[in-house]
């Protein structure tokens, strides 16, 4: 059977943080991801990342993940790449991962260290007919546009003005798709007021306390309803709104399943958005040789998530026996000074107020 | 909810807040190249425009979050801003050049087609009502990165309100 120092599940911004500070202090890495190509929801992001100029603002997403890929061309020989290549279980008994390359060829790794990086799952919601092919998460829409250069439809109905729903519908219309509206059930968008702006200036209207009540068609999507919502239920007349695309952005939610396998102490955090582990400063969990890293840990940002990846790719290390003591706090410092940087103010409250629930200074030995 | 409200809360300006303000009319009539005009009145976690701005006219944030202020006297008006803003939330806006009762916007575009210098455009307010027809003076790509500034002629009187332009199929 394979072996491995330390095994990184998940090639997202956080995985590839993870196997690049793990390898660059002296492990041997297996980094697996399930995609056909690393780097998670980054690839996807054409647009200009926020934050500060340190964490790359400025930059396209996919651009910050070229930058990744090239930092790990250079350590390609202390890093085993494996895509295509899904983590099916975690085997508690004897600390064995089984795998899947493509769909026929299973293997196993016994690893020393696990970083557990498997990013978010998109949340979908309850409507008559949201089954009919042409209903979408952002995600494969995005997927669709953005890395194989298909457009969708012609004509999308925006569900969601969270961040993701508004950058997508933009991106929509670069991609030369209409977008007939966002629908947002909340009285104010939940995304940065800018990235409305934007949209709202090529005319796209954000409809506030609407939701969508069905969708239309018989083989394929033909259109939608939505109606304004008030404080006792819907109200006033349902509104038909023709779209080929009805598109869901009303959040994300951690892929957890591989940390509830291996026994790590789960809590419910709605401020991250689902069931996430408890972890200690350097993201370890509650098991004691797995550590966790970016949306799996709680549903943040790529730039946070590349942070984390680098805490835990580091503490992953130390307890190989790689990193001296003098260099793993100054290292562990710097990086949660970054962190501090990223959650501080009103936008990383939210952040801030979850990451209290399910932290811990350190896990009693 | 007001109707300002409802407007504002969903990407709308509606009137003048920190983060987006005006500049002082005296020193925008006679500054050439124009002044800085942006629309970020929401505290994000951001600060490119401040970090690139080359004459510190964006005065430098204490704290990420911090919505821009503009010392306008600095501004020489090159749309650097303009051109690595995420947002797309900064403008130059010239009221020396163009032609009687006109003025120059800078703005960014990342739609295809590109505008070409020369050609007529169709000018979008905040709501992307098509207001008037302008005139693009010159289209650079600062960053090489695909975001270009388009310079575009729109009637003066409209400067308040133009924000976007779109490219007309002939
Ligand atoms: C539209 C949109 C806009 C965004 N804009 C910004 C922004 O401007 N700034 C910013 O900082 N962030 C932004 N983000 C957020 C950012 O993309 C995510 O927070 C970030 O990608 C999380 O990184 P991750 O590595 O944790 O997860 P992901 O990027 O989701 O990567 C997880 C990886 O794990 C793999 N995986 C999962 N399960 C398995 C398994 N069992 N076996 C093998 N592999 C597995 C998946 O294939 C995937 O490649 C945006 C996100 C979206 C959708
Ligand atoms: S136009 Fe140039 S000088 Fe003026 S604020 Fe923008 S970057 Fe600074
Ligand atoms: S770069 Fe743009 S979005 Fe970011 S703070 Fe400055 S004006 Fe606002």
């Amino acid at each position: 059977m394979k072996t491995t120092e330390v095994l990184v599940i998940g090639g997202g911004p956080a995985g590839l943080s993870a196997a690049l500070e793990a390898a660059s202090r002296g492990s041997q890495v297996t980094l697996v991801d399930s995609d056909l190509q690393l780097g998670g929801q980054l690839i996807k992001q054409t647009h200009k990342f926020f934050g500060s100029e340190d964490e790359r603002a400025g930059t396209r997403g996919y651009k910050i993940g070229e930058l990744l890929f090239k930092e790990l061309e250079g350590l390609k020989d202390c890093i085993d790449v494996h895509v295509n290549t899904t983590v099916l279980g975690y085997y508690k008994e004897d600390g064995v991962v089984s795998l899947s390359r493509g769909e026929e060829d299973y293997f196993r790794i016994k690893p020393e260290r696990i970083v557990m990086s498997t990013g978010a799952m998109e949340r979908l919601i309850p409507f008559p007919k949201n089954d009919l092919p042409g209903v979408y998460g952002a995600g494969a829409v995005q997927t669709l546009m953005n890395v194989y250069g298909v457009t969708p439809g012609k004509r999308v109905l925006m569900i969601g003005a969270g961040n993701i729903g508004l950058i997508v519908s933009y991106q929509l219309m670069q991609a030369g798709v209409d977008v007939a509206a966002v629908v947002e059930f909340m009285p104010k968008i939940g995304g940065y007021w800018v990235h409305a702006a934007k949209i709202r200036r090529l005319g796209v209207p954000i409809l506030l306390r609407h939701t969508i009540v069905e969708a239309l068609g018989e083989d394929v999507v033909s259109g939608a309803v939505i109606q304004a919502v008030g404080d006792k239920g819907l109200e006033g007349d349902p509104v038909r709104i023709d779209c080929d695309i009805i598109c869901l952005a009303v959040g994300l939610t951690p892929t957890a399943e591989l940390l509830w396998q291996a026994g790590c102490d789960m809590q419910f955090v709605p401020e991250l958005c689902g069931y996430v582990p408890r972890r200690d400063a350097h993201m370890r969990t509650s098991q004691s040789h797995i550590w966790v890293a970016g949306d799996a840990a709680g549903i943040e940002e790529a730039s946070s998530a590349m942070v984390e990846g680098r805490l835990a790719g580091l503490g992953a290390a130390r307890s190989l026996g790689h990193v001296k003591d003098s260099d793993y706090d100054a290292g562990l410092a710097s990086y949660w000074q970054r962190l501090s940087h990223l959650r501080a103010g009103e936008v990383g409250e939210k952040i801030r107020s979850g990451l209290e629930k399910c932290s811990c200074d350190a896990w009693e030995v | 909810m007001t109707d300002k409200e409802r407007l504002f809360n969903s990407g709308i300006l509606v009137e003048s807040r920190p983060g987006a303000e005006e500049p002082p009319l005296s020193l925008w009539e006679t500054k050439k190249n124009g002044l800085v005009v942006i629309e970020c009145p929401q505290r994000i976690p951001c600060n490119p425009c401040a970090s690139s701005c080359p004459t510190g006219a964006i005065i430098p944030f204490d704290d990420i979050n911090d919505t821009p202020r503009i010392d306008y006297e600095k501004c020489i008006g090159c749309a650097k801003c303009v051109a690595i803003c995420p947002g797309l939330a900064c403008f130059v806006i010239d009221l020396t050049a163009g032609g009687e009762g006109k003025a120059v916007i800078k703005l960014p575009h990342e739609m295809l087609p590109r505008p070409e210098k020369g050609e007529e455009v169709s000018c979008l307010n905040r709501q992307g009502e098509a207001v008037a027809a302008g005139t693009v003076v010159a289209v650079t790509e600062p960053l090489k990165d695909r975001t270009v500034v388009v310079h575009v002629e729109v009637p003066r009187a409209l400067m308040r309100d133009i924000r976007a332009v779109k490219v007309v199929k002939k």
